[in-house]
């Protein structure tokens, strides 16, 4: 799947590896294996479902007894044709399903239902936010997708000790995959792990995977090579399998120092299949197959051509939630957030409807900057994802609205928001019981006010002489004084103008 | 194309199947003899025929997204060379 | 009792005439007495039959009878059956209980016919002569030192003896037919897509079909109705409506167009053979049918095509015979390659080994556009020959098979021989559509002769039909063979 257009941008960013700038440039493709969250398998009316008891759900379709016939799961088309239209890609009116021919005992047929000359996903677009890492600042990318493409997952070798022989379990036989390939437009470790969140959080948000790592819901094999820039393309390695973005990145980066290292001591990169091993950190090669790669791919005859019409797809369409890039786009321009804070409030639906809820009349900014900061550090300590926050949008929103009518100062508000967390409640009622209604009360707070110069004549001779610095020591006296209660906007107006009378 | 006998190795190791060094020759001799016969296509102009794959020109029909199929993994292991604790017995599979 | 056709037996069991449990006994002594020698029949299972044989006196009884109810019928040995062994014919599916029932078998048990047994054939339907069985060869009833032809060789064998009213068959290229011809009684392989293939284990995929093989059309007839009609569970299975393939049988033949290929009546032909389809010819003249003389061009390359495409789809499909799920394993191995090849090698026979062979080759890098790309055209091109050639006529016919039955071992060792032997046939399933063959007299040797009728898509009830009158008219297929 590598074609020879590449869109690599020739700037600093790209080639940015410890200490090899300029010298090699990493070029990096994605295949990612996405189970498709149908209730039943491709090919079959066996359950999906993750955990079951060995061989309990292979059916005689999935264990390819004798006899035995494939019928293709509408679901798992209507989630292809979810995620063509999520990437703006070419969906195939006609594709066809093919035979790839191996022998491996998680295989029962003897072969995988793959598509191969006409996916039914034809080429598209992801666009990318990559972090910012050291100096280097986060920047925008357009990544291309070859192609997607329907296919069945095989069962699993359990390689505990048989008395020196391995168990076959084919549960997850026959389970739908959307093989997603990319083109090698990636240049850095950050680069792809980016690419892999985006398209992670991408088809959880269109609610065709569920997205599980652990459970191998999401599967990424990554092509490797490195060049001199300008140079062709080196010959790739194919890292197999990585179920984890930490994983991808060491997996990336030993990778490339490996290829790097290999040829500066004049040696030649053979393409191969690597596995990361991730207790040392290191990729080893798989052993080799002499027959490897002869998969005798031909149409099968069991399955005829698959056809999507026009209209199927416009009814697919208009079930589609809004994407996440296009509520990037909006909270920038409609919010005035950063295009980095938009990405992040979007890594997830669950992250994007909290923040539009909890935002709803509020100030949006100040309602990025509380989940992005207070709330997402709360749940990374509590290791809850934002779905399980204990504290509910609407109950954000009812503290936000009284920061911005002033009722609490930022102090207060975070003394409100700590009691939310730990006891639950609305914003209200905690500041009526912990009494942290601010005083805006401009009669009481100039009383405040002329009682302190009154008892700090010197001070404020000292101020009005040109010592500005000292305009702190007048707030925190005011603050003391008023048990911090006082507005500090209010309370700084009054004082200034007061200091200044 | 003629047929030479490591093409007739290769291919009985890719489709799994043990032979004998007389039975490579044996079977040389006879695809060899059959792949005469099968020459005869390449007489014919096929430019522009569209390969046909099925006798019918048909689209697939789909099934809706059910669970229809219960366990039987008790019915289907009655048969299988070597099972233990519900899981396939193979030879230890090497990656 | 045992020339009975199926529309007597029903009237004998409705009338209570006999039961269907002594009908049953009534076959299963005959298959006792002759199947020793004949070997039509692989596995049978008496408790089974007769279980069903009592569940139809009792359907009888409750006037819940259908046609076939009460019936007894043999299974080629490629439909999976629940409970009954089902072998294919090969040594990896030996042992092979299965644990579930084809669609033809459920269709069958549906109409309460009775399963005598499974009936021998070429392992995985492979050959022409049923030879290649793993459990040993069939006698051709009509002289028992030449073979039934194949691959539904036990089922011809069975019908031609008496061995079962009728039964099963499938026909990749040429399989119901050619048996059919070879044993002297009647076989429809029908149009692609009518008989759903689930549970029938497939040779190759996009050219199997299975079949109702008989004494006479009316009886296909009556099995089709049983046999044909739509199944979800496979996506090649056509969604039509469910028709009566018995409602056109009495229609008159006045003003039907046979095409004659002169491709099929060329070199290569037995003059024997040549003689008994000619005067079949004759006879249908007399019945109101013209003649016309048609061209299919490009069928002399139906055998070189078919032995590109179906040897390519067995030898994936043949693939998961691998010892891990059912079926052999080799007793010894010393990992999991060792293991993979010495149970595919001593699982399968020669001529399974040479079509997965051949198959594999032309799929393999390099070699994919010469052979299956090419063969896959030419199959358009063999298609396209049978749409012109309806343009002129209404059924097509010819010789089933170049000759009559040949001896046991006679082409054992020549593959190209065996064949060229379905050069009729073979064409008929590159394109998909029906085919029948019924006897039409005798040949050299005087063994039977199979004239072999080839209709449009979908119509099946119109060949029956042509058969039928034919049959009205004349009496080969009401002939059986000496000393059974």
């Amino acid at each position: 799947m590598w074609r020879t257009s590449i869109s690599w941008r020739p700037t600093g960013i790209n080639a940015r590896h410890r200490g090899f700038e300029m010298t090699w440039e990493i070029v990096i493709g994605l295949e990612v294996h996405a189970q498709l969250s149908t209730n039943s398998k491709i090919f079959c009316g066996a359950s999906t479902a993750f955990g079951a008891e060995p061989n309990t759900q292979a059916d005689a379709v999935s264990l390819a007894l004798p006899g035995v016939l494939p019928v293709l799961n509408k679901g798992a088309v209507e989630r292809a044709i979810k995620f063509g239209l999520a990437t703006g890609a070419h969906i195939a009116p006609k594709s066809v399903f093919a035979r790839k021919n191996y022998f491996y005992p998680d295989l029962p047929k003897g072969y995988q239902i793959s598509q191969m000359d006409l996916p039914v996903v034809g080429k598209g677009t992801l666009t990318i936010q990559v972090p910012a890492v050291g100096k280097l600042p986060a920047y925008e990318k357009v990544v291309g997708l070859t192609r997607a493409h329907l296919e069945e997952d095989a069962g699993k070798s359990l390689h505990e000790d048989f008395h020196g022989m391995t168990g076959i379990d084919l549960n997850r036989a026959g389970t739908p995959l959307l093989e997603i390939v990319s083109e090698p437009d990636m240049r850095s470790a950050a680069e792809a792990i980016a690419y892999a969140k985006t398209l992670h959080t991408l088809v959880q948000w269109i609610g065709i995977c569920d997205g599980n790592m652990q459970e191998g819901s999401f599967r990424c094999d990554v092509n490797v090579s490195v060049r001199k820039p300008g140079a062709p393309f080196g010959t790739r390695r194919e890292i197999k399998n990585l179920n984890s973005f930490k994983f991808m990145q060491q997996a990336i980066d030993y990778e490339v120092q490996w290829q790097i290292d290999t040829l500066e001591n004049g040696g030649k990169i053979q393409q191969a299949t690597v596995l990361f091993n991730p207790d040392t950190g290191e990729t080893r090669t798989m052993r080799t197959k002499e027959d490897a790669h002869d998969y005798r791919y031909f149409p099968d005859p069991d399955l005829l051509p698959l056809e999507i019409s026009e209209a199927w797809k416009n009814e697919i369409r208009a079930t589609m939630p809004e994407l996440p890039q296009t509520k990037q786009q909006r909270y920038v321009a409609e919010m005035g957030l950063s295009a980095y804070d938009a990405s992040l409030l979007t890594s997830s639906k669950a992250m994007a409807d909290f923040f539009e809820a909890a935002a709803t009349g509020a100030d949006a900014k100040q309602c990025a900057n509380w989940i992005i900061g207070e709330v997402s550090a709360q749940l990374n300590r509590d290791s809850l994802d934002i779905d399980k926050c204990p504290i509910s949008p609407q109950q954000l929103n009812g503290m936000l609205k009284r920061i911005a009518d002033g009722t609490i100062s930022n102090s207060g508000a975070k003394e409100v928001f700590r009691t939310m967390w730990a006891e639950g409640g609305e914003a209200d009622a905690i500041i009526e019981a912990k009494g942290l209604k601010q005083v805006s009360d401009t009669g009481a707070l100039e009383k405040i006010v002329d009682e302190i110069i009154a008892a700090n004549a010197d001070k404020v001779a000292e101020y009005r002489s040109g010592k500005d610095k000292l305009f702190g020591f007048f707030v925190g006296l005011a603050m003391k004084a008023s048990k911090g209660k006082a507005n500090p906007a209010q309370m700084n107006d009054i004082l200034k103008k007061k200091l200044l009378e | 194309m003629s047929l030479t006998s490591d093409d007739v190795k290769k291919v009985a190791r890719l489709a799994r199947l043990a032979m004998t060094e007389t039975e490579i020759q044996a079977a040389h001799a006879q695809m060899t003899g059959i792949f005469g016969l099968i020459e005869d296509m390449q007489a014919i102009n096929t430019d522009g025929i569209e390969p046909m794959s099925h006798a019918q020109d048909l689209a697939q029909r789909l099934r809706e997204d059910a669970v229809t199929e219960t366990d039987q993994r008790e019915l289907f292991q009655s048969v299988a060379p070597q099972v233990e604790k519900g899981l396939y017995l193979v030879p230890q599979v090497i990656e | 009792m045992i020339e009975l056709s199926l529309k007597q037996l029903s009237s004998q069991l409705a009338g209570r005439k006999i039961s269907s449990v002594e009908l049953t006994q009534l076959y299963l002594d005959r298959i006792q007495q002759l199947n020793p020698e004949i070997n039509a029949y692989i596995t049978l299972n008496h408790a089974l039959a007769l279980a069903q044989a009592k569940a139809a006196d009792q359907r009888i009884a409750n006037n819940e009878a259908s046609p076939l109810t009460g019936i007894p019928f043999a299974q080629k040995d490629i439909f999976c059956a629940k409970g009954w062994r089902t072998t294919c014919g090969s040594k990896m599916l030996e042992n092979f209980i299965a644990p579930y029932d084809a669609h033809v078998i459920g269709k069958f048990n549906q109409a309460g016919a009775i399963n005598l047994g499974k009936t021998n054939m070429d392992e995985f339907a492979m050959g022409s002569s049923n030879e290649t069985s793993y459990f040993g060869k069939v006698q051709n009833p009509w002289d028992r030192t030449r073979v039934p032809g194949g691959s539904s060789g036990g089922t011809a064998a069975a019908v031609a003896a008496r061995l079962c009213a009728a039964a099963t068959g499938t026909d990749t290229g040429g399989s119901i037919r050619q048996p059919a011809a070879l044993c002297g009684i009647s076989g429809l392989k029908p149009t692609y897509g009518v008989v759903s293939r689930y549970g029938m284990i497939a040779f190759a995929s996009s050219l199997d079909q299975a079949g109702p093989m008989g004494r006479s059309a009316e009886d296909l007839a009556l099995m089709m109705n049983v046999m044909a009609g739509f199944d979800e569970r496979d996506s090649t299975s056509l969604q039509r409506e469910a028709e009566d393939y018995t409602r056109s049988l009495a229609q008159p033949l006045q003003g039907l167009r046979i095409g004659l290929p002169k491709e099929f009546f060329g070199e290569g032909l037995g003059a024997d053979v040549g003689k008994a389809v000619e005067e079949a010819i004759n006879q249908y003249k007399k019945l109101g049918a013209t003649v016309v003389e048609i061209s299919l061009p490009n069928s002399k390359l139906s055998v070189p095509a078919y032995y590109v495409l179906a040897p390519a789809e067995a030898s994936s499909n043949l693939s998961r015979f691998d010892g891990v799920r059912y079926g052999y394993r080799a007793a010894e191995y010393s990992d999991l390659a060792d293991m993979y090849e010495k149970t595919r090698a001593q699982g399968f026979g020669a001529e399974v080994k040479r079509r997965i062979m051949i198959g594999t080759y032309v799929l393999s890098h390099g070699y994919y556009d010469a052979y299956y790309l090419k063969a896959q055209k030419i199959r358009r091109l063999i298609a396209q020959d049978f749409v012109e050639a309806y343009k002129h006529c209404d059924v097509i016919m010819g010789p089933t098979s170049p000759s009559t039955a040949f001896k046991l071992g006679e082409k054992g060792d020549d593959p190209v021989q065996m064949y060229l032997s379905d050069i009729y046939t073979i064409a008929v399933n590159l394109a998909g559509l029906p085919g029948m063959s019924i006897p039409c007299g005798f040949g050299a040797n005087n063994m039977p002769v199979g004239l072999q009728i080839i209709g449009n898509y979908f119509d099946e009830a119109r060949m029956l039909n042509v058969a039928h009158q034919y049959q009205l008219a004349t009496d080969w297929h009401q002939r059986a063979p000496q000393g059974i």
